[in-house]
């Protein structure tokens, strides 16, 4: 059997490319070390020398403004260079024009790539491709993993709560094609939160969901009850239309939150959302800019959190 | 072997009174002082105390400044750097326990310049051995050793404080 692709023999970080398989103690650390990241970002010099002289290549086949800006930011706070490539994927050859551009690009001797893909698997399908001394991050490939993004989430609930063991937490949306779901529920029971719940219509709920140690809701209110934080998922417009949903009226009628439905979460709840957020479809304006919500928080903490896991990622290359 | 001494209060007052007199030579009145993590800090506090310093304790952490980085990796306790006072214009008294290559104060003076422009910076150490690799010396010293390379001078706290001298773990 092969070992975990992400790590190296020491138990390391390699790659970046899903939570699942990881294990608490690393995930512990990827928090801790991003802790110290964001002093860094409150100085009069926001920039650490740390990747001084490495290239890293944004590359991404996927329109993305806030992942992508963040990454940027990241690495150019840990004094890399960057470098951001907005690909398009040519439908026939997928795969060998994917491997094409990755060999292109180590030809410029790029050390790091972060690579957003339609495709589930292709963050994998590049760390196999790569030379030795490149990683790879995965920042989001189809609807499989969005690990980075499930990292800024715990680091945001770790923030905002304190310790992960006694909190109940409710992620609420089209779980189905969430790749940011997927990567919450992995880490919120990797980090040993006391319950997960998945709140959605039937049509947008994964078959055999409750295999991943989630407890699954059909009604926002019963699920939302004596929650401490609520994850709410951006309702993809292109789902609409489709046999999944009605349409976004009835949508929001029954899964939006709003102050009133929110009131049946413990009263210190947490309001959470990866964004980009549609307002009055699965979240109310009140609520997103209410004093409960974290979301502009969640922006922020993205830096700190992709510094930690790039800088890790990065460590004894080929010297 | 030669072994440290034992009674490390003893060096921490006579550290003190150095201090003390180095900053009416230079007619400092309102230094801040700030200890490099780990050893560096539990020297510091101890020192900030003994001066009756106004101002609260900084404190450095200077993995993301090593240079050995790209060989050795993260530091796996990494702990946030704070420094509860702004540097600019400031008399700054820089504590770590032992000074060795001087790679670690090359560092701490990288990070504390990406805080700002201190007017002066001023180091103070616990323990000096020999064996520098960078022109770094210490203002202040609290006791002084020369020991083979093969070993390494090591402080254990943070309570009680104490000086030992360990052999590397070759991982050549």
């Amino acid at each position: 059997m092969r070992a975990n692709p992400q790590l190296d023999e020491n138990g390391k970080l390699r790659h970046f490319l899903t939570i699942e398989g990881l294990r608490r103690p690393l995930l512990t650390d990827i928090l801790d070390t991003a802790e110290s990241f964001a002093g860094v970002t409150e100085r009069t010099v926001k920039k650490v020398p740390l990747l001084r002289g490495k290239t890293i290549v944004n590359l991404f086949f996927e329109p993305s403004t806030r992942t992508r800006t963040t990454f940027e930011l990241a690495a150019k706070r840990l004094s890399a260079d960057v470098l951001n490539i907005q690909a398009s994927v040519s439908a026939t050859t997928k795969g060998e024009t994917l491997l094409d551009t990755l060999h292109n690009l180590e030809a410029m001797h790029c050390d790091m790539f972060v690579v957003r893909h339609c495709d589930s698997g292709a963050a994998h399908f590049m760390a196999k491709h790569v030379a030795p001394h490149v990683a790879v991050i995965n920042a989001g490939d189809g609807s499989h993993a969005h690990p980075t993004q499930a990292m800024l989430d715990m680091f945001t609930i770790r923030r905002h709560k304190g310790e992960f063991g006694a909190l109940r937490v409710a992620i609420v949306g089209d779980i189905l094609h969430s790749r940011v779901a997927r990567s919450q529920i992995h880490a919120l029971t990797t980090l040993g939160v006391n319950e997960v719940r998945i709140i959605a219509p039937k049509t947008l709920i994964p078959a055999h969901a409750e295999a991943l140690g989630v407890h699954v809701y059909h009604d926002l209110r019963e699920g939302l009850r004596d929650v401490d934080v609520v994850i709410m998922l951006r309702l993809q417009n292109e789902r609409m239309g489709s046999a999944f949903l009605p349409g976004e009226h009835e949508y929001y009628r029954l899964f939006g939150l709003t102050e009133e439905k929110l009131a049946l979460a413990k009263p210190d709840v947490t309001v959470m959302h990866p964004g980009p957020i549609n307002r009055g479809v699965e979240i109310d304006s009140a609520v997103a800019d209410g004093p409960r919500s974290v979301i502009l928080q969640q922006v922020s903490y993205g830096i700190a959190v992709r510094m930690a896991i790039m800088s890790m990622a990065m460590h004894q290359r080929g010297e | 072997m030669t072994q440290p001494p034992a009674d490390i209060d003893a060096l921490l007052i006579t550290m003190a009174d150095d201090l003390r007199t180095l900053l009416k030579a230079r007619q400092v009145d309102n230094p801040v002082m700030i200890g490099i993590h780990s050893g560096g800090v539990w020297v510091a506090r101890r020192l900030h105390e003994m001066l009756g310093l106004e101002e609260s304790l900084g404190t450095l952490d200077i993995s993301f400044y090593r240079d050995d980085f790209s060989r050795t990796g993260m530091h796996p306790e990494v702990k946030p750097s704070h420094l509860p006072f702004d540097v600019d214009n400031r008399h700054l008294i820089l504590v770590d326990d032992v000074l060795y290559t001087g790679r670690t104060i090359r560092a701490a003076l990288n990070e504390l310049f990406d805080y700002g422009r201190p007017a002066a910076i001023y180091l103070a150490v616990l323990a000096d051995r020999d064996g520098r690799e960078l022109p770094v010396q210490a203002d202040v010293t609290g006791y002084h050793i020369e020991l083979p390379r093969g070993q390494q001078l090591k402080l254990q706290g943070p309570d009680p404080l104490g000086l030992r001298v360990v052999d590397v773990v070759s991982n050549a």
